[in-house]
């Protein structure tokens, strides 16, 4: 299968994404002026400065070409994932519930945290099982994610975890439709031992596997 | 172009002496020219004969630090040095000063710091694969200290997160000769294939000199000069306007832009702009490639109208480089420039003239000989005098030397200088672009993958307190404790880069400290067989109550052949035996613990013998690479016993040690000795001094401490301090 990995103008852990999907299929650079997807599988819109983020984080990015084509993919059905700033713009573009206000602490913090599984049934899950526990690292300033509706909830900080105060622990939340995922840590940065952890795969084999299911052809690739 | 009599300077009511010029400097100047220079060519002479561009009091003495080795592949002179990695690769690396800005201005001061610093390593070609911070401040009790800690740590992350580059490590010392005038060191290391490595000088007579990046505007004028080249004084707050403003984000485009410049071999040359702006990088671009240069100043794009020609010349308005490129490659480059969204503009071009020129729109605004700009300022003398009277005051005492040794221990764990720096470095992204193998507080260096497998250390080291005790054997210390960081990796030094933080080199007593620190630093490299590959002077650190500790912050880069065998700091598993290498003789003097028991900075230092400490730093790594050792961790501030508690903490394990007898437990002579733990086997031939296990740190007749409580004093050293409401407790921001 072939990943999009969304590149805007401050884009920081583009490259990061790239080389994780890299672990479970092929990936692909998308820029903020493309129009057209080039037929990949899933999106991803990776963490960074998008713009530089000097309005609200991701409230420009939104506006960005290649966020009409991202929209129309996922109103298609289409598997989109965003981590970090990608969560934001998610958020900003209206493809997911809620909003990421600043933390508690109005630091950035850059820490591994304990994730705790709380829905493995989903298409960026389903690797794991649920209530299990993943270590992955968070790195933002803007990660305290409110939503005054409910909202289906993927992944939860552990008891104490909580970096940013998020409402209920939430770590990461999808659509009603199930099809596009936004979380403030990131698994592209847990894809090593070397590195710290490996427990952020999980996501990316999830996807792997969701699409793999979807489509024969994509097998075939 | 005004021509004024020999006489004139006089009348023109002194303005040399407010851009910083010497009566006697500008007699020179107008020697060298036959000629007054008018007001354009004075203010950029005022800025490349300052001391921050010029290195006037310093560059004689530069000359006695080694800067050959095999390794080395860029030397000093250049944006950053470099050295060679194996395998085709170079990691480019360099550590500058931002000192002065970030006394007036901290967050802006230390974030442009940072993109200084940056700039510097992909001018050379190199992406930026890392960054550390060196920083030192008053007291803690100081609410001006924590002020400018809580701000200068805002700004550093703010740029470094910003631009995807990680902030991997560093280091902090709190002293109130710092009380004034805060030092912030930023250093980056950047990585590139050896063949796209590009030096600055300019080439090619016809060739067209674009400016790239950020519009130019009114801020950082006069920076170098009345901001760095100065002591700081009760006006301060008047300077603000001379402080730069970072845009991290232009920066990244501006980045990303240069890099595929380079992949696509179309630049000639490239020199980014730091002090001095336009003038500094047109003249050393044209000085290092004997050429002239022609800059015509109306074509300079402005971020606000009606700036004059000098003001373009010595804006410092960040975010800018400047390149070379043929004329028939122009219309490629302006097309990679506008996809990364990045400003490219023709303003010039290179002539056979050795002069640089000022136009603006047909005119000649300024017509100086670049020799007189980048050579013809004087080099000074130093006048040194060893210090006949105590320079710094002895610290508050904080201990009154009745406490129990397990008192003792605690208080130095707490203590500003030795406690956790978690709450400053989760500020920092030092996860991205997934090369970092060791972070902060898992082991003595940072360690960062390579492509193939291998892997680079990075550790800067520089402790103040030290050097102003001895300036000869303190500063040699800091380089050997940059080594033994190093060692506890498993990597071996590759180069350096050292930054000079001294006062005002008119002084006899700071111009004696200079000397003596960088024969020590000479001293060490040459017994470590280590090359300088470059570096930055920073001097006029002093306010009102005299000079800062003399502080030269040491940058070492290392290589290690397996990035999977790097070394950890904490003791791992029951049962290791543990072992003391090196030879190791320490004392109280410049201790920490002397500074909690108020004892002033003074007195000798334990004696080094570089044989020792080189086989010591050889055994260390070696045993690291074979994993031999499960931890090494380098014998520092607070001794051996402080660095047991430090191994324990981070191992979340207790052990069982007996001091070796008339041994100083808190006694300190860092960069010579090593806890190391592993099997008994493996540690053979060296001094068994315990064992890991169990739950307390407990030492033969001396103490016995649980673990949670070292762990407690550690972690809440930062926090526990009034810094408590300002650094990174999560619920502060709400009371």
């Amino acid at each position: 299968m072939r990943f999009g990995v969304v590149r805007f103008p401050g884009s920081c852990d583009d490259i990061d994404a790239v080389q994780a999907a890299e672990r479970v299929g092929e990936a692909v650079l998308l820029g903020h002026r493309e129009r057209d997807l080039h037929d990949v599988d899933a999106v991803i819109v990776p963490g960074g400065f998008s713009y530089g983020d000097y309005l609200r984080a991701g409230a420009i990015a939104r506006f960005a070409p290649v966020m009409d084509a991202v929209g129309q993919f996922a109103s298609d059905g289409g598997l989109v994932l965003g981590i970090c700033n990608g969560f934001q713009v998610l958020c900003e573009a209206g493809l997911l519930p809620g909003a990421l206000l600043p933390n508690v602490s109005l630091r950035f913090v850059c820490r591994h945290v304990s994730l705790e599984v709380v829905d493995a049934g989903s298409a960026f899950t389903s690797a794991c099982a649920t209530r299990e526990r993943l270590s992955i690292p968070v790195k933002h300033t803007t990660g305290r994610y409110y939503s005054p509706a409910p909202v289906r909830v993927l992944l939860r900080y552990a008891a104490g975890e909580n970096p940013n105060g998020s409402q209920d622990d939430i770590a990461g939340v999808c659509n009603e439709e199930g099809n596009v995922f936004g979380l403030m840590p990131h698994p592209e940065h847990a894809v090593d031992p070397l590195t710290g952890s490996s427990d952020g795969l999980r996501i990316f084999e999830s996807i792997r596997a969701s699409v793999a299911d979807a489509s024969p052809a994509v097998r075939a690739r | 172009m005004a021509r004024d009599s020999p006489s004139a300077h006089a009348a023109r009511g002194g303005t040399h002496r407010a851009l910083g010029l010497t009566d006697h400097e500008l007699e020179l100047i107008v020697a060298q020219l036959r000629r007054e220079p008018n007001d354009v060519e004075l203010a950029m002479l005022s800025l490349m004969w300052s001391e921050h561009c010029a290195y006037k009091h310093s560059r004689k003495l530069l000359r006695r630090l080694p800067t050959a080795g095999p390794h080395v592949l860029l030397g000093p002179g250049e944006n950053a040095g470099a050295v060679d990695v194996g395998d085709g690769l170079a990691v480019a690396f360099k550590v500058e000063s931002h000192n002065h800005p970030s006394a007036v201005e901290p967050f802006q001061g230390a974030a442009t710091g940072v993109g200084g610093i940056l700039r510097d390593v992909f001018a050379v070609g190199a992406r930026p694969i890392a960054v550390l911070d060196s920083l030192r401040f008053g007291e803690p009790e100081s609410p001006r200290s924590r002020y400018l800690l809580e701000r200068v740590v805002a700004g550093i992350g703010h740029y470094g997160n910003s631009i995807g580059v990680p902030t991997v490590g560093g280091e902090i010392y709190f002293e109130s000769s710092y009380e004034r005038n805060c030092l912030v060191n930023a250093m980056c290391l950047g990585l590139a294939p050896r063949a796209r490595l590009i030096r600055s000088a300019a080439a090619g007579p016809g060739n067209v000199l674009v400016l790239l990046g950020a519009l130019t505007g009114r801020d950082g004028i006069g920076g170098a000069s009345v901001l760095a080249s100065a002591e700081l004084g009760e006006a301060d707050a008047a300077k603000r306007p001379s402080v730069q403003i970072g845009d991290p984000f232009t920066e990244k485009k501006l980045l990303e832009c240069c890099l595929e410049l380079l992949n696509c071999e179309l630049l000639i040359s490239l020199q980014d702009l730091g002090a001095a702006g336009l003038t500094s990088a047109a003249s050393e671009m044209a000085s290092k490639g004997e050429v002239g240069l022609d800059i015509d100043t109306s074509r300079v794009p402005l971020r606000e109208p009606g700036m004059e020609p000098f003001e373009i010349m010595v804006s410092e308005s960040q975010e800018r480089m400047l390149c070379v490129v043929a004329p028939e490659r122009l219309g490629r480059v302006l097309d990679v420039c506008e996809r990364w969204e990045t400003l490219a503009t023709p303003i010039g071009s290179v002539t056979t003239s050795r002069r640089l020129r000022v136009l603006n729109a047909g005119t000649v605004a300024g017509d100086l000989p670049v020799g007189v700009l980048v050579d013809g300022c004087p080099l000074y003398d130093l006048i040194a005098a060893a210090p006949q009277f105590p320079l710094y005051a002895p610290p508050e005492p904080a201990l009154a030397g009745s406490e129990s040794p397990a008192q003792v221990l605690l208080a130095l764990l707490r203590s500003a200088n030795i406690c956790s720096r978690r709450p400053v470095f989760e500020q920092y992204d030092w996860i991205v672009q997934s090369r970092t193998v060791r972070r902060p507080e898992e082991s003595d260096a940072a360690v960062l993958a390579l492509p193939n497998g291998s892997a680079i250390a990075v550790a800067i080291d520089g402790n103040g307190r030290r050097v102003a005790c001895d300036p000869r054997a303190g500063a040699a210390e800091a380089v050997y404790e940059c080594a033994a960081n190093l060692a506890c990796v498993g990597a071996e030094p590759l180069g350096l880069t050292n930054c000079l933080n001294f006062g005002n080199p008119e002084k006899p007593h700071v111009a004696w400290q200079l000397i003596e620190a960088v024969e020590g630093i000479a001293h060490a490299c040459e017994a470590l067989g280590v090359a300088v590959v470059g570096g930055n002077v920073s001097l006029y650190n002093e306010g009102p109550g005299g000079p800062i500790f003399p502080t030269p912050v040491i940058g070492m880069v290392g290589k290690l052949p397996e990035a999977t065998r790097a070394g950890r700091l904490g003791f791992a598993r029951e049962g290791d035996a543990i072992a003391l290498v090196g030879s190791f003789e320490p004392s109280l003097t410049g201790s920490e613990l002397a500074k909690l028991r108020g004892r002033p900075a003074a007195g000798a230092l334990p004696s080094v013998t570089a044989k020792a400490v080189r086989d010591a730093h050889k055994a260390v790594r070696i045993a690291v690479r074979t994993e031999a050792l499960r931890n090494a961790h380098d014998v520092s501030e607070g001794g051996l016993v402080v660095a047991l508690a430090e191994c324990c903490v981070a191992g979340r394990i207790g052990a069982r040690v007996t001091l070796p007898e008339q041994l100083e437990p808190f006694g300190e002579a860092p960069g010579r000795a090593f806890v190391v733990s592993g099997s008994e086997e493996a540690l053979a031939g060296w001094p068994i001094i315990g064992r890991v296990g169990g739950s307390e740190l407990e030492i033969d007749g001396l103490l016995k401490v649980a673990v949670t409580v070292l762990r407690e004093a550690i972690e809440r050293g930062l926090d526990s301090s009034p810094c408590r409401p300002l650094l990174g407790l999560e619920g502060s921001a709400r009371q």
